[in-house]
């Protein structure tokens, strides 16, 4: 069954009293890219050890194919797992390192030497053979420890960070080498990042977890753009946060007029929500910034807010301005700059708003219901983030 | 302006200091000296007595020279050659079976979850806490009850409790340094547990324990109580020669036994300097 290779079923791993992974159900296809994407602490890596084998979990199973690895020790689990820290014998040389699989399994020299430079020439490491680790770059060692691990042509190949301690210029072109051989080799991998954009141009899925749960799964495409929950979209970079009266309205959302933003209705596509209070969530790219007194209150589709710019930088590509709605700050990307003081307005169009229902802390009691909202009432709520 | 203002202070300031500077050298020359004096006065005085033929009082140096007492000492009569080979068959025999124990020990503390970890590796500073006479002692008594006196294996088992100590707190230290990531990079590539540790854990601890087992074998090397205790007269080894010989005011035999005990101290202590790194040193007792 090609759809099912790797198959995690509600596994749950603890340390002591703390629960790290809870109920994770994971199915892989056979030669998918899969990124585990989450910030630190959320248990991406321990779901990366359970299934090398390296923690047990406390429940649920880990199925490749049809054989059920769960007791397995690591290494009779057909994967290979490339650390973090790459892990790299120091008493070996690289292509001794990159030859240990193949030794173990008892392959003749003759046999090892063409794989060791097979790999050496797809890796690029060609006339590094007889190196120690401590005579290589950052890169080459982690080009060294994905040769040692794919030497073994193994069923399933881990990937813990191996970025991670590379200067962002290697990353980037890392991040390519690696998927166009992962592509070429059809080999099963997860990978497991705290980087988004990494995620997104690697994985053919990303799985963002949230601690120790599956927060959302899907294409890169789908979860950057239909994100599930707030925490997915502030995570996918909707970093943008306001807490807006409002509700469904049949196959619509209302947004109640609130101080610093007009009254508008974006199509519900089938998601629920059920508070009379909506956190709406958008992106610094996905907003679109008017002067006000230029073009009066644009008609377009889609909220429009009301606010002053605070500040202006450019970071590259497009301006960045912190711009005041309300007593709350959020960050708009225009081609233009516009300066400090300037009155704006900003339009978010349906499809790049995210909304969720307001979790309950976060709604001031200063926040009137939706029913009795006013022009004037005050409808940004002042949450310390 | 400022330069000349600047300038001028600096010349009268050092020539002031020139004097001073003059004298330093002198109470440091004399700190110095004395140290040296310390600790070669007595292995040059060691030494002139190896090759010492005649040496009597008021002379401040020996009145002739010569290797005769060399060739005495190791003569196939005397039996300096049979202390040395026991000497060095004790050592060896005791750096074989303290690094027998040491290894999976050692491992064990550094890698296993033990409960009272600290209390074990305590355990092994034990005989040394109490003063060695009354140990050696009451095991020599229990060595004779169970006919372990007078043969090699006990003088052996006597060096151990000494070696021990040296042996598991580095071999502990040497395991611990090893990255415990390294040992599961081999496991994922299909090492088995007992392969990983052949051909990464104990590769990588080697430095370690090759120091620890230096250690030992010096300490071996040097013991005389547990010996003369448990040994003597049936086992003669190169310290109790010492002592026989310096007794009876032999001293050009004490000093060649002496010198040849040194050799082996001062060679392996270049070698550990070289082998004991500070990852490993600083996991010391940890």
């Amino acid at each position: 069954m090609p759809e099912k290779f790797l198959q995690i079923d509600n596994i749950s791993v603890s340390y002591g009293a703390n629960r790290i992974l809870d109920g994770i159900d994971l199915h892989i296809a056979e030669g998918e890219f899969i990124a585990l994407l989450g910030s630190s602490g959320c248990g991406k890596t321990t779901l990366l050890r359970t299934i090398a084998g390296f923690a047990q979990p406390a429940a649920g199973a880990i199925r490749v194919g049809s054989r059920d690895v769960t007791t397995l020790p690591p290494d009779r689990r057909g994967m290979a797992l490339v650390f973090q820290s790459y892990a790299l014998w120091p008493h070996m040389t690289v292509a001794q390192n990159i030859g240990y699989g193949l030794k173990l399994r008892r392959r003749s020299a003759a046999d090892i030497a063409g794989t060791v430079a097979e790999m050496e020439r797809l890796l690029g490491l060609t006339g590094l053979s007889a190196r120690k680790p401590a005579e290589l770059s950052g890169g080459q060692r982690q080009r060294v420890a994905l040769g040692r691990a794919l030497a073994i042509n193994p069923e399933i190949l881990l990937l813990d960070e191996p970025m991670s301690n590379l200067d962002a210029r290697i990353r980037l072109q890392v991040r390519h080498e690696i998927r166009a051989l992962q592509q070429k080799l059809g080999i099963t991998t997860v990978h497991v990042t705290h980087d988004r954009e990494e995620a997104m141009v690697m994985a053919d899925r990303i799985v963002i977890l949230n601690a120790g749960r599956i927060a959302q799964e899907g294409r890169p495409e789908a979860v950057y753009n239909r994100p599930q929950t707030a925490f997915v979209a502030a995570f996918m970079g909707a970093e943008n946060k306001l807490i807006l009266p409002g509700g469904i309205d049949g196959d619509i959302i209302a947004i109640a007029a609130g101080a610093s933003n007009a009254a508008c209705r974006v199509p519900r596509g089938g998601r629920m929500l059920s508070t009379g209070h909506l956190e709406a969530r958008f992106r610094a790219e996905a907003a679109t910034l008017e002067e006000r007194s230029l073009a009066g209150v644009p008609n377009g589709e889609g909220l429009v807010l009301a606010g002053d710019i605070v500040d202006v930088s450019y970071p590259g590509g497009l301006w960045r301005h912190t711009v005041r709605v309300g007593s709350e700050m959020i960050q708009v990307d225009a081609p233009r700059a516009c300066a400090p003081g300037t009155a704006v307005h900003v339009t978010i169009a349906p499809d790049n708003l995210f909304l969720f229902d307001a979790p309950a802390g976060t709604i001031p009691a200063a926040l009137p219901h939706p029913a009795t909202v006013l022009n004037e009432a005050r409808v940004l709520e002042a949450s310390p983030n | 302006m400022s330069t000349t203002n600047d300038a001028m202070p600096v010349p009268r300031s050092s020539m002031k200091r020139l004097p001073m500077m003059d004298l330093w050298w002198l109470p440091r020359a004399l700190v110095l000296g004395l140290l040296a004096f310390v600790i070669f006065g007595p292995l040059t005085n060691l030494v002139l007595w190896t090759v010492a033929e005649r040496w009597y009082f008021p002379n401040a140096l020996p009145m002739s020279y010569g290797f005769s007492f060399w060739a005495r000492v190791f003569s196939p009569r005397g039996n300096a050659m049979e202390a040395l080979g026991n000497s060095v068959l004790v050592a060896m025999l005791t750096v074989i079976l303290a690094l027998a124990l040491a290894i999976p020990a050692g491992f064990a503390l550094a890698r296993l979850k033990l409960p009272f970890r600290g209390l074990i590796l305590l355990a092994f500073l034990l005989p040394q806490a109490f003063p060695n006479l009354p140990v050696y002692v009451n095991i020599a008594r229990v060595f004779y009850q169970l006919g372990l006196n007078g043969t090699i294996l006990g003088v052996v088992l006597v060096h151990m409790t000494h070696g021990l100590v040296f042996s598991v707190w580095i071999a502990t230290a040497a395991f611990s340094a090893v990255d415990i990531e390294l040992e599961q990079a081999a496991r994922s590539v299909g090492a088995s547990a007992i392969r990983t540790f052949r051909d990464i854990t104990l590769p990588l601890a080697m430095p370690g324990l090759m120091a620890s087992a230096i250690f030992v074998f010096l300490e071996s090397l040097d013991e005389f109580t547990g010996s003369y205790f448990v040994g003597a007269p049936d086992i003669n080894m190169l310290p109790l020669l010492l002592y026989t010989a310096s007794g009876g005011g032999n001293y050009q035999i004490a000093s060649i036994t002496a010198l040849v005990l040194l050799v082996p101290s001062i060679g392996f202590m270049l070698v550990v300097e070289r082998f004991l790194k500070s990852d490993v040193l600083s996991k010391v007792g940890h």
